[in-house]
């Protein structure tokens, strides 16, 4: 008897209305909707740590389910945030010139204004002309597009080559992290196009749309919000079919697999460029949230984050992903934030701005050694959960 | 009477005008009775009173070249401040300070002490630093010949500086008495050049041009590029006139150097065209000619396009409100109408033909050396490369863990090494010390790191690279906690400063020969270690094949943590090595880690010579790319990357491969 993939594993279900109710929740406490108990920056945050957990979904599809382990899904990250960043600056660049120039005495022609923007976007990397990859910026729609096409292009390629010559283990996620660190000086350069290390900025801000900030955050966070429930469902359809069987037996055991017939390169690349894409999807929607996009966000560092992200929670479980991000991103947020109280030790004050980092690498190291199941794995044991997948 | 006539013939030579021509020779001439260094300032009195730069020069020259034994005296007098004038008299002596307020003056001529005088009844002559360097320079047909060699040597440097027409023949002269070797090439390399500039006849200067062909050094081209320098020359076709000077090249508007616009600008700069009307001008005037919101018959607010802006400037133009246009026809009629011409600033072409063709010559050579020094600085970085990895062949490479904090033992090396120059200032001694402190810190972190986390991991080495990830985090974070986020010195010793420099153009520091030098080591103790010790032995058996290795009595754990130790170790080394040229800080080991792995990796998992392969590879590769693209070192590693993923698909287990059992996966 075949059921629905949602009615065989409970969890999404569950997984998918706690976010609704949470998206409600502080909708209803916002300063934008709601009662203002959260702040419009707190908002913020939990949009962009959605994001993060978008990502963490796609991170954990491709390394716990296809046990590739990717240190480069951020340099997709980044490069959706880029795409979408081109269209909000140049966006809102090209209102404030035309403001600017309709004062003259004569109504601007378009290369006027062209020249305006590149020099208003380009002027801090001595630029004043837009390059090349600016062609489409002036359109939302490519733009929107590009989001995806840009990383699973660059993901396809990538995929292709080190697939094809049968990098696999530690090998392939060294070269995936020399990727993103040659993304990353690219992007440093002036002459990358995308204005070098100063990158994109005030993207906050949505061109045409004259509300404030409050409210223009929240339709972040629905976004986001919307984003992940989609992207969790779209997860979790995959590995419940019999794609999600092959890459698992590719991560178990590749030679097998390769013997039964399939084409595990086929489906390596097809796991690989598909979750490049969600990446995109979700650091379109975290740079808007976060303002400002520049290449020391796409650093190998970045990645490797994400991977503890996703052990600390628990991977080859698409909900511990999710939570592991949640969890580790904000408790980030407030060590370094400074909210944290610094603990006295003798003589010695700890200040968890200066710690927090010893402390996530050292309990990355003990979760890996004795917690290989992660958060989620101890919440499977409380709940007593020891389904085996039917696969 | 003959002394002030001589002194007034030079002054009369020597003005400014005379001056531009060539200086009369100081030929040392035969001192009469009666001339007296005294009379030659007597006779220069006034301008030397006058001590003003513009009007100095004759008597600077006549005592210069009043070929007298005692002016090398006066000048340095001079020079010095030391020069007094007796206000009786006026005549000039040597002073100096006897007690307050009180000057000894001595004679010029004869050395003789005059007599101490209060200083109100003298005055100081006071040359201002213009004048002390004329003076310099006129002293300098002097100090050629002193018996001093580093007196010989300063002028020489003054010379080289500044070279001058006139102090070519004092130069000549004094090569003929020079006995320091060095010296004499220095005298006889620097009468060449000055030859090439100064040379009285053509034939002297393309002689001293050909002789010099091909040389590579920086002042030689220096001396070529004046006589090669061209200016451009516009004149009139119609014109029947001859381009005076000396023709380089005859330009053809619309070629490959001198395109029409550029042409037709020049004209303009000229004043033999009428200036292009630019957009800017075409819409200032449109904005001036608005009336009634309109221009030129059109609308203002139709106006947002060029076509239309030209519509209606063409209106202003055809009712005389604004400048005609310049046409594309109009600019090619102006350019035809012309010549363009350059001219070499030397008017000599026998000369600039030899200077173009020994200019051509060294920059072949130059060419050649910039490559040579390429492939240097390649090497050095490959050794940098080599170096950093190599304890990643050993933990790596051999023993197939991945760590991911080797890049912070790296740190941990340089930033033991930090601290024992805190204690320790003698700098060659602390880097002594250091090395072995470095090699044990980090010798008993890896055998911790080991022991705690790696051991549990041997065969999940997803798991051990994350791990390690973890230590290197925090490790990271923990240096940046105690030494601070800005970078810390680590001060090479005094000896391994400067550079060995085999010309003008090849020169490469000795730091890094050091560098390449401890590399050589390294791979030779990698080598010992591996193929000569016990260590090396149970290593690579514990490696193929630990439970056999267990059974014949070898202890694998105990072996896999000396191992394990030894590659941190060698980091730690290496890290000393690092922080000597680049800055210590608590991310150095982020920016090597990548590099390294990709060195194994490239070069052959397992095998040294791979690692070494590997490094030059990379390091060559990169070097390669910066050579091409000098100005951004950020698109060499990119492209190095891109390099590396092209270059694994058709050598997928590095360059040296292993083959057989030992390659297993």
């Amino acid at each position: 008897m075949h059921r629905s993939f949602i009615a065989r594993n409970p969890s999404i279900l569950i997984f998918l209305s706690l976010l609704g109710l949470f998206t409600l929740g502080v909708t209803v406490l916002s300063e934008g909707f709601g009662v203002g108990v959260i702040s419009t920056s707190f908002v913020k945050t939990l949009g962009k740590t959605l994001c993060l957990c978008l990502i963490a979904v796609a991170m954990d599809l491709i390394w716990g389910y296809a046990g590739i382990l990717s240190l480069g899904h951020f340099a997709f990250f980044g490069l959706g945030g880029y795409m979408i960043g081109m269209w909000l600056m140049y966006e809102r660049t090209r209102q404030i010139v035309a403001g600017a120039l309709s004062d003259g005495a004569l109504p601007p022609t378009p290369e006027e204004v062209q020249a305006a923007i590149g020099n208003q976007i380009f002027g801090v990397v001595g630029g004043s002309d837009l390059p090349l990859i600016w062609t489409f910026a002036n359109s939302l729609t490519v733009q929107l597009a590009l989001v995806v096409l840009v990383p699973g292009l660059f993901a396809l390629v990538f995929g292709w080559l080190a697939f094809r010559a049968r990098v696999t283990g530690v090998y392939l996620s060294i070269l995936t992290q020399a990727m993103t660190l040659g993304l990353a000086l690219y992007l440093f350069q002036n002459a990358s196009g995308l204005r070098g290390n100063n990158g994109l900025s005030g993207l906050q801000n949505l061109p045409g749309v004259d509300l404030p900030q409050s409210v223009v955050s929240l339709w972040f966070f629905w976004a986001s919000a919307l984003a992940l429930g989609l992207g969790y469902l779209l997860a979790a359809w995959l590995v419940a079919g019999k794609f999600g069987s092959v890459i698992r037996g590719i991560r178990d055991n590749e030679a097998r697999v390769r013997f039964l017939g399939y084409s595990v390169e086929g489906y390596k690349l097809a796991i690989f460029t598909l979750t490049a894409c969600l990446a995109g999807i979700a650091g379109a929607l975290y740079y808007p949230q976060a303002g400002i996009i520049n290449p020391a966000e796409v650093a190998p560092i970045a990645s490797i984050y994400l991977a503890v992200w996703v052990a600390i929670g628990g991977r080859g479980r698409l909900y511990g992903a999710v939570i592991g991000t949640a969890f580790v991103s904000l408790m980030s947020s407030w060590f370094t934030g400074g909210q944290a109280p610094d603990v006295t030790l003798g003589g010695y004050t700890i200040k968890w701005v200066d710690w927090w980092l010893v402390l996530l690498g050292l309990s990355f190291v003990a979760v890996t050694l004795y917690a290989p199941r992660g958060i989620a794995g101890a919440l499977d044991r409380l709940t007593g959960n020891r389904r085996r997948k039917a696969s | 009477m003959k002394t002030l006539f001589t002194a007034m013939f030079c002054a009369l030579l020597t003005t400014p005008l005379a001056s531009a021509q060539s200086f009369p020779q100081a030929e040392p001439k035969a001192p009469s009775q009666t001339q007296d260094v005294q009379d030659v300032l007597q006779s220069q009195r006034a301008l030397i009173e006058e001590s003003s730069r513009r009007t100095i020069g004759p008597a600077i020259e006549a005592l210069a070249g009043s070929g007298l034994p005692q002016v090398p005296r006066v000048l340095e007098a001079w020079q010095a401040k030391d020069m007094w004038q007796r206000k009786s008299d006026g005549l000039f002596f040597a002073g100096e300070k006897a007690a307050d307020a009180q000057y000894r003056l001595t004679d010029f001529s004869d050395g003789e002490v005059i007599g101490t005088y209060p200083k109100e009844d003298l005055s100081q002559i006071k040359p201002n630093s213009g004048i002390r360097a004329m003076i310099a320079t006129a002293l300098v047909r002097f100090q050629l010949s002193d018996p001093d060699p580093s007196r010989r040597a300063a002028a020489l440097d003054s010379l080289a500086r500044d070279p001058q027409a006139g102090l070519l023949d004092p130069l000549r002269v004094s090569i003929d008495g020079e006995t320091d070797p060095d010296l004499l090439a220095r005298k006889q390399r620097l009468e060449r050049l000055m030859t090439v500039s100064f040379g009285a006849t053509t034939g002297e200067r393309v002689a001293a041009i050909e002789h010099m062909s091909g040389d590579l050094g920086v002042d030689f081209r220096g001396t070529l590029n004046p006589i090669l320098t061209t200016r451009r020359i516009v004149t009139e076709t119609g014109e029947n006139s001859v381009v005076a000077g000396n023709v380089a090249a005859e330009l053809v508007p619309g070629g490959d150097e001198l395109s029409l616009q550029a042409a037709y600008d020049l004209l303009v700069d000229q004043g033999r065209a009428p200036a292009m009307v630019t957009k800017q001008a075409r819409d200032a005037a449109l904005a001036a000619n608005i009336r009634d919101g309109r221009v030129g018959g059109l609308p203002v607010h139709t106006l947002s396009s060029d076509l239309s802006r030209d519509t209606a400037y063409d209106a202003l133009v055809a009712t005389g409100l604004a400048e005609p246009r310049v046409t594309t026809s109009d600019v090619a009629e102006a350019v035809a109408r012309h010549r363009f011409v350059d001219v070499y600033a030397d008017p000599d072409p026998r000369v600039t033909t030899a200077a173009a063709a020994a200019l051509n010559a060294s920059q072949t050579r130059v060419t050649l050396g910039q490559a040579a020094d390429l492939g240097l600085d390649a090497l050095s970085l490959a050794s940098i490369y080599f170096l950093a990895a190599i304890g990643l062949a050993i933990t790596f490479g051999v023993m197939g863990v991945i760590n991911m904090a080797h890049g912070e033992f790296i740190m941990m090396g340089a930033y033991t090494g930090y601290v024992v120059q805190q204690f320790v200032t003698n700098h060659t001694a602390s880097i002594l010390l250091a090395v072995p402190l470095a090699f044990a810190v980090t010798f008993a972190a890896g055998v911790a790191l080991e022991r705690l986390v790696i051991r549990w991991l041997y065969h999940r080495p997803l798991e051990t690279l994350l791990a390690t990830f973890g230590v290197s985090i925090a490790l990271q974070q923990l240096a940046k906690n105690i030494f601070g986020t800005q970078a810390r010195p680590l001060t090479a010793p005094g000896w391994l400063d400067g550079a060995w420099v085999i010309n003008d153009v090849v020169a490469i520091s000795y730091i890094r020969i050091a560098i390449f030098a401890l590399a050589l080591i390294f791979l030779g103790l990698f080598l010992f270690i591996m193929k000569r010790t016990r260590l090396g032995l149970e290593t690579r058996a514990v490696t193929q094949n630990p439970r056999m290795a267990a059974s014949m009595g070898i202890n694998p754990d105990r072996v896999n943590m000396l191992t394990f130790g030894l590659g941190s170790g060698i980091a730690g080394i290496a890290g000393v090595v690092i922080g000597l040229f680049a800055k210590v800080t608590s991310e150095m080991g982020g920016d090597y880690i990548v590099q390294s792995f990709m060195t194994v990796v490239v070069g052959g998992v397992g095998n040294i010579w791979g690692t070494l392969a590997g490094a030059a590879m990379i390091g060559g590769f990169q070097k390669g790319v910066e050579w091409l693209n000098p100005s951004n070192t950020l698109a060499a590693q990119t492209y190095m990357i891109v390099f590396i993923i092209i270059f694994i698909q058709f050598r997928p287990r590095g360059i040296i491969a292993l083959k057989g059992r030992a390659a297993g996966d």
